[in-house]
C-alpha cells in the first residue's frame, strides 16, 4: 500500500529582496496509487517542477504535504528515484560506476551489485558499455544510464522531470517504449514530466493537465493509451481518432491558457 | 672532454651557427610549401590551423637562437676569433690619445680653450656685477675693479696669436710631427711582425673571467699595440705644453700683488663678523679665477689648428689600418665594440650582458660539476646531486625537544665515580635531537633540490590544508563567510611584502621560505577548491541524495571531484607562483638556492652566471607545467564535456 498522496500541497516562493510573492503551486490534492502511471503537462511555468522537487523532498512545501506509504515527504530518500532532463551523470565515472552509485553508497556487496548492474545495462541496451565514459555517449545513451542508475536502487516511485526532452524524434520514441516497458515489468509508480502532448498521452495512464498561477491541477484524465501501448506500435496508436481527439482539446486547452498568461503579462 | 669542448667552443659554436642558419631558410621553405598545401582545406579561423607545424617551431628556436648568438657577439666570436684581441690593441690607441682629444674639437667639439675663456669671461662678469659696495671702501672697490679688468686682459692676450710665447709654438709643431709620424707608421703596415711567446700563451677569448686576452696576437695588432705606447708618450707631452706669453708677465705679477694687498687689509682690519666674511668670500672668488688662468692653459685657437689636424688624419690611418676588421666591427660586433679601461678590455653593449650561448653552456656544466673540491658546484654547494641523508635528522625534525621534556621523571646526573649512564628520557632527547644513528638514506642535494624542496613542501602543505577548507567553503555557509575575510585581507598583499616580517619571525632558513610560500599556495589552493565545489551543478547533487548518498559521501564522491579540474589547476597556478615568488626570497636572504646563485652574480656583475640561473628557473618552470598539464590530461579526460 505504497500510494503517493498529497494533501492541500501549497508552495509559495517569496523573492527575499522584493518581498514579491509567487504561488507555484496552490491546493494540490492527488492521491496516485502504487503501479500507476502519470504524465503531467502544462505550460510552461506552471509549477510541474516545483511538485516533482517536493515529492523528491529536494525543497519543503510551505503548507500540506506529501506522503508516501503514509509517511511524510520530508527529504530526498532512496524510496523516490529521480531522472533529470539532462542526465545529471556524474562524468567522472564510467557507465558502470555511475549505474552502481546508489549501490556503493550503501556498501552493497560487490557481486551483487555487479551482477545488478550487469542485468540494468542489459535491460536499457547498454550492455558492454560498463567501461566506457560517460562524456563518450550520446544523449539519449545517456538518459538510459540515468534510468538505469535510477532502477538500479529499486525504488517505489520514478520521477522523471521532462527525461526526453533533449532527445531527437526517433530516439525519443524508442525510449517512450522503453518506458513503457519498464513500466510494466518493474510496476513501478511513476511520474513523468513532459512538454509534448503525444508524449503525455502516450505515457499516461493517467493525466494531469496543469494551469499556472496559481499552480494548480486543472484537469486530470485517465486514458488507455499507455496500456495499448504495451501491445501496439506506438505510431498506430497515434494515428487512432480517439487519441487525435484527445490531443485537439489538451492542446487547445494549453493553448488558452498561453494565450491568457499572454494577455496577463 | 668537458675541457675540450670549453676550449673548442668558438669552433663549436661555428658549426652549430651553421646549423641553425640551415634550419632557419629549411623551416621557412618547408613551412611556405606546407602553408600552399593547406590553404585549400582550411578557412582563416580554423582551429585546425594552430596545430601542428613544427617546422614553424623550428624556424622560431633557430631565429631566437641565431639572434642570441649575433647580440651576444657569438657569431663574431665563432668566424673572427682573433678580432676582439685586433680591436683591444685599437681600443689601447683609442685610450692613449684621449687625452689629446678631449681637449680638441675633434674629441669634445670645442677646443679646451674656447671653453675656459667662454666660462670665464661669464664669471668675471657675473662677480663684477656682485661687488658687495658696503663692505669695500670706494678706493678698494676701486682696486677690486682694476684686479677683475686685470684678470679679462689675460684672456685677451692669451688669446691673440701674436702674444704666443715661442716656447709653445714650438712644442706645440714637434707633436704635431710627432703624431704625424704615428700616422706614417700605422700607413706603413703591420708587416712580418710576430706575437711574442707570452701573448700566444694567453687563454683565448671568454675562456676566463678576463674577457679579452689583453697582449696582441696578431701582426696588425702587435702594430697598434706599439702606436698605441708611442701615443702614450705624445700625450703625456701634450698635457705638458703650456703657453705663457711674455705680454702676460707684467700683468700677472702686478696683479698678484695687489691681491695680496686687499688680503693684508683684511686680515688687518677690525670688521664686524659679517663684512668680514663679505669681503674675505669675494676676494677668494675672484682669486680664484685669477689663478685658473695665470697658468697658461689658453692658445689662440688658430695655434692648436695643426695638432686637430694630425689627430684627424690619425685617426684616417687608423681607420686604413684596420682595413676589413671595421667591416666585421660593424657587422658582427653590434654596440659599443671593445673597450680598453685601465686593466682590461672589455665587450661592450650587448657583448657585455648577453653572454654567448656556449659560454652559457660552460657555466652550466661547471656549476653542475657534482665533484666540489675541482670547482663544481656554487659556493661550496652542487647544483643537483645526491647524499647520505641520516635517519635520525629526519625524525629530528619531526620530533620537538620538549617532547622529552614532558616526560616524567628527570635527565640522568653523573654519578659519584664520575660516571653517566643515560636514561630512557635522555635516549628520547637524543632521538629528538637527531644523535641517534639510524642508518641513512640517499637524498637529493643542491642548490636546486634546495628551490624544489621549498616548493614542494609549501605546496604540499598548502594543498593538504587548503584543499579541505576551500571545499567546505564551498558547501557551508559558516566557512564560507568565516574565513572569506581573513583570506581575502591576507591574499592581495604581494607576497614579497609579507616576506620580511615572516623571515623575521621564521629565521631567514628553509622554515620561513616555506611559510610565505605555503601563505602563497595556501590562499590560491583554497579559492580554487572553493569555486570547484561550489560550481557542482544542483542537479548532481540532487541525484547523489535521491540515490541514497550522505552528506560526507557526496562530499567525496561529488563534490571532490567536481572541484578535481578547478583544483588542478589551482595547483598549477600555484606552482608558478611559488616558484617566482621563491627566487625572489631566495635573493632576499639565504645561503642556497637558485636565488642566491643569482643573487650573488648579480653582486658581482656575472651576467654568464645571471643567465644560467635564469634559464635553470625557465626549464624548470616549463618541466613543472608541462607535468601539471599531463597530469590534467590524465587525471580529468572529462574537463569541460560535463
Ligand atoms: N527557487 C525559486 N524561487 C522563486 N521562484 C521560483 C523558484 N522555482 C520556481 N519558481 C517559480 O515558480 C513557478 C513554477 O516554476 P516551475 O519551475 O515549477 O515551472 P515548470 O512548470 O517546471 O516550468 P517549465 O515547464 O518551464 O519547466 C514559476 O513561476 C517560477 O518562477
Ligand atoms: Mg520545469
Amino acid at each position: 500500500m505504497a500510494d503517493l498522496v498529497s494533501d492541500d500541497l501549497c508552495m509559495t516562493f517569496t523573492n527575499p529582496q522584493t518581498g514579491a510573492a509567487v504561488e507555484a503551486l496552490k491546493d494540490i490534492n492527488f492521491t496516485l496509487k502504487k503501479g500507476e502511471l502519470l504524465s503531467v503537462l502544462g505550460p510552461s511555468g506552471c509549477g510541474k517542477t516545483t511538485l516533482l522537487n517536493m515529492i523528491a523532498g529536494f525543497i519543503n512545501p510551505t503548507s500540506g504535504n506529501v506522503a508516501l506509504g503514509g509517511n511524510v515527504i520530508e527529504g530526498p530518500g532512496v524510496e523516490r528515484g529521480m531522472v533529470f532532463q539532462q542526465g545529471a551523470l556524474f562524468e567522472w565515472l564510467p557507465v558502470s560506476k555511475n549505474v552502481d552509485f546508489g549501490l556503493r553508497m550503501k556498501k552493497t556487496d560487490k557481486a551483487e551489485s555487479e551482477a545488478l548492474v550487469e542485468k540494468w545495462l542489459d535491460i536499457v541496451g547498454l550492455q558492454g558499455f560498463g567501461d566506457t565514459p560517460t562524456y563518450q555517449l550520446s544523449g539519449g545513451m545517456q538518459q538510459r544510464v540515468a534510468l538505469a542508475r535510477c532502477l538500479v536502487n529499486d525504488p517505489d516511485v520514478i520521477l522523471m522531470d521532462e527525461p526526453l526532452g533533449a532527445l531527437d524524434a526517433l530516439t525519443r520514441e524508442k525510449m517512450q517504449s522503453l518506458v513503457l516497458e519498464l513500466w510494466k515489468e518493474t510496476g513501478k509508480t511513476i511520474m513523468i514530466i513532459t512538454h509534448s502532448v503525444e508524449e503525455a498521452l502516450l505515457l499516461g495512464e493517467r493525466l494531469f493537465v496543469m494551469a499556472p498561477r496559481p499552480g494548480r491541477i486543472h484537469k486530470e484524465y485517465n486514458l488507455p493509451f499507455a496500456e495499448r501501448g504495451l501491445k501496439e506500435s506506438l505510431r498506430d496508436i497515434k494515428q487512432d481518432a480517439h487519441f487525435s481527439e484527445v490531443r485537439e482539446e489538451i492542446l487547445t486547452m494549453i493553448w488558452n491558457m498561453e494565450e491568457e498568461i499572454m494577455g496577463r503579462a | 672532454m668537458l675541457n675540450w669542448l670549453s676550449d673548442h667552443r668558438a669552433s663549436i659554436a661555428a658549426v652549430i651557427i651553421l646549423l641553425l642558419v640551415i634550419g632557419f631558410v629549411y623551416s621557412i621553405y618547408v613551412g611556405r610549401k606546407q602553408t600552399k598545401l593547406r590553404s585549400k582545406d582550411e578557412v582563416f579561423g580554423d582551429p585546425e590551423r594552430t596545430r601542428g607545424g613544427w617546422y614553424w617551431s623550428l624556424c622560431g628556436i633557430s631565429a631566437l637562437m641565431l639572434v642570441w648568438f649575433y647580440f651576444s657577439w657569438g657569431i663574431g666570436r665563432a668566424y673572427f676569433p682573433d678580432a676582439a684581441n685586433e680591436m683591444c690593441q685599437i681600443a689601447k690607441l683609442e685610450e692613449a690619445v684621449s687625452p689629446i682629444k678631449a681637449a680638441l674639437p675633434i674629441g669634445s667639439r670645442y677646443y679646451k680653450s674656447t671653453t675656459l675663456v667662454a666660462r670665464n669671461a661669464n664669471q668675471l662678469a657675473v662677480i663684477e656685477a656682485q661687488l658687495p659696495t658696503a663692505a669695500f671702501t670706494s678706493d678698494e672697490q676701486a682696486q677690486l675693479t682694476k684686479i677683475i679688468g686685470s684678470t679679462r686682459r689675460l684672456l685677451a692676450v692669451s688669446s691673440d696669436p701674436a702674444n704666443q710665447s715661442q716656447a709653445s709654438r714650438d712644442q706645440l709643431t714637434s707633436l704635431s710631427s710627432d703624431i704625424e709620424a704615428l700616422s706614417a707608421k700605422l700607413r706603413q703596415g703591420p708587416g712580418d711582425r710576430t706575437p711574442s711567446a707570452e701573448a700566444l700563451a694567453q687563454p683565448r677569448w671568454g675562456t676566463t673571467h678576463i674577457e679579452i686576452p689583453l697582449l696582441p696576437e696578431t701582426a696588425k695588432g702587435i702594430l697598434f699595440d706599439e702606436v698605441a705606447v708611442s701615443a702614450k708618450e705624445v700625450a703625456k707631452t701634450f698635457n705638458k705644453i703650456r703657453n705663457n706669453p711674455p705680454a702676460n708677465e707684467a700683468i700677472i705679477a702686478e696683479t698678484r700683488a695687489e691681491i695680496d694687498a686687499i688680503k693684508a687689509a683684511n686680515k688687518s682690519g677690525s670688521f664686524d663678523e659679517d663684512t668680514a666674511a663679505t669681503r674675505n668670500a669675494y676676494v677668494k672668488s675672484v682669486e680664484r679665477i685669477f689663478k685658473r688662468l695665470d697658468d697658461g692653459h689658453i692658445f689662440p685657437a688658430a695655434s692648436l689648428d695643426g695638432v686637430n689636424a694630425a689627430i684627424a688624419d690619425l685617426d684616417d690611418a687608423k681607420g686604413e689600418a684596420k682595413g676589413g676588421l671595421g667591416i666585421v666591427d660593424a657587422l658582427f660586433f653590434p654596440g659599443d665594440g671593445v673597450v680598453k679601461s685601465r686593466t682590461q678590455c672589455t665587450e661592450q653593449s650587448s657583448g657585455r650582458w648577453l653572454p654567448k650561448p656556449t659560454d652559457v653552456v660552460a657555466t652550466f656544466f661547471r656549476l653542475a660539476n657534482p665533484d666540489i673540491e675541482s670547482g663544481g658546484g656554487f659556493k661550496g654547494t652542487t647544483l643537483l646531486w645526491w647524499k647520505w641523508l641520516p635517519i635520525g635528522d629526519v625524525f629530528a625534525f619531526f620530533t620537538p625537544d620538549w617532547i622529552a621534556d614532558i616526560l616524567p621523571g628527570e635527565y640522568a646526573r653523573h654519578s659519584a665515580d664520575g660516571t653517566v649512564t643515560p636514561n630512557f628520557k635522555d635516549g628520547v632527547l637524543a632521538f629528538a635531537q637527531g644523535d641517534i644513528n639510524l642508518g641513512s638514506v640517499p637524498m637529493l642535494d643542491g642548490h636546486i633540490w634546495d628551490s624544489l624542496f621549498r616548493v614542494l613542501v609549501a605546496l604540499g602543505l598548502g594543498i593538504l590544508l587548503g584543499v579541505p577548507l576551500g571545499i567546505y567553503m564551498g558547501v557551508s555557509r559558516f566557512f564560507k563567510s568565516f574565513f572569506d575575510p581573513l583570506i581575502e585581507l591576507y591574499r592581495p598583499v604581494p607576497p614579497l611584502a609579507w616576506a620580511p616580517l615572516i623571515l623575521t619571525i621564521f629565521g631567514i632558513q628553509d622554515d620561513g621560505k616555506i611559510f610565505l610560500l605555503f601563505m602563497v599556495a595556501f590562499a590560491i589552493m583554497v579559492i580554487s577548491a572553493r569555486t570547484g565545489a561550489s560550481g557542482t551543478q544542483l542537479t548532481k547533487i540532487r541525484a547523489s541524495h535521491s540515490l541514497g548518498a550522505s552528506d560526507g559521501q557526496i562530499l567525496r564522491n561529488v563534490i571532490l571531484p567536481n572541484a578535481l579540474p578547478e583544483i588542478l589547476t589551482g595547483i598549477r597556478i600555484a606552482v608558478g607562483v611559488c616558484w617566482g615568488t621563491l627566487v625572489a626570497a631566495e635573493m632576499l636572504a639565504g645561503t642556497t638556492g637558485v636565488g642566491f646563485i643569482e643573487n650573488v652574480a648579480r653582486t658581482v656583475s656575472d651576467y654568464e652566471l645571471i643567465w644560467v640561473t635564469i634559464l635553470i628557473m625557465g626549464l624548470l618552470g616549463l618541466a613543472f607545467d608541462l607535468m601539471m598539464r599531463w597530469v590534467i590530461g590524465k587525471l580529468i579526460p572529462w574537463r569541460g564535456k560535463g
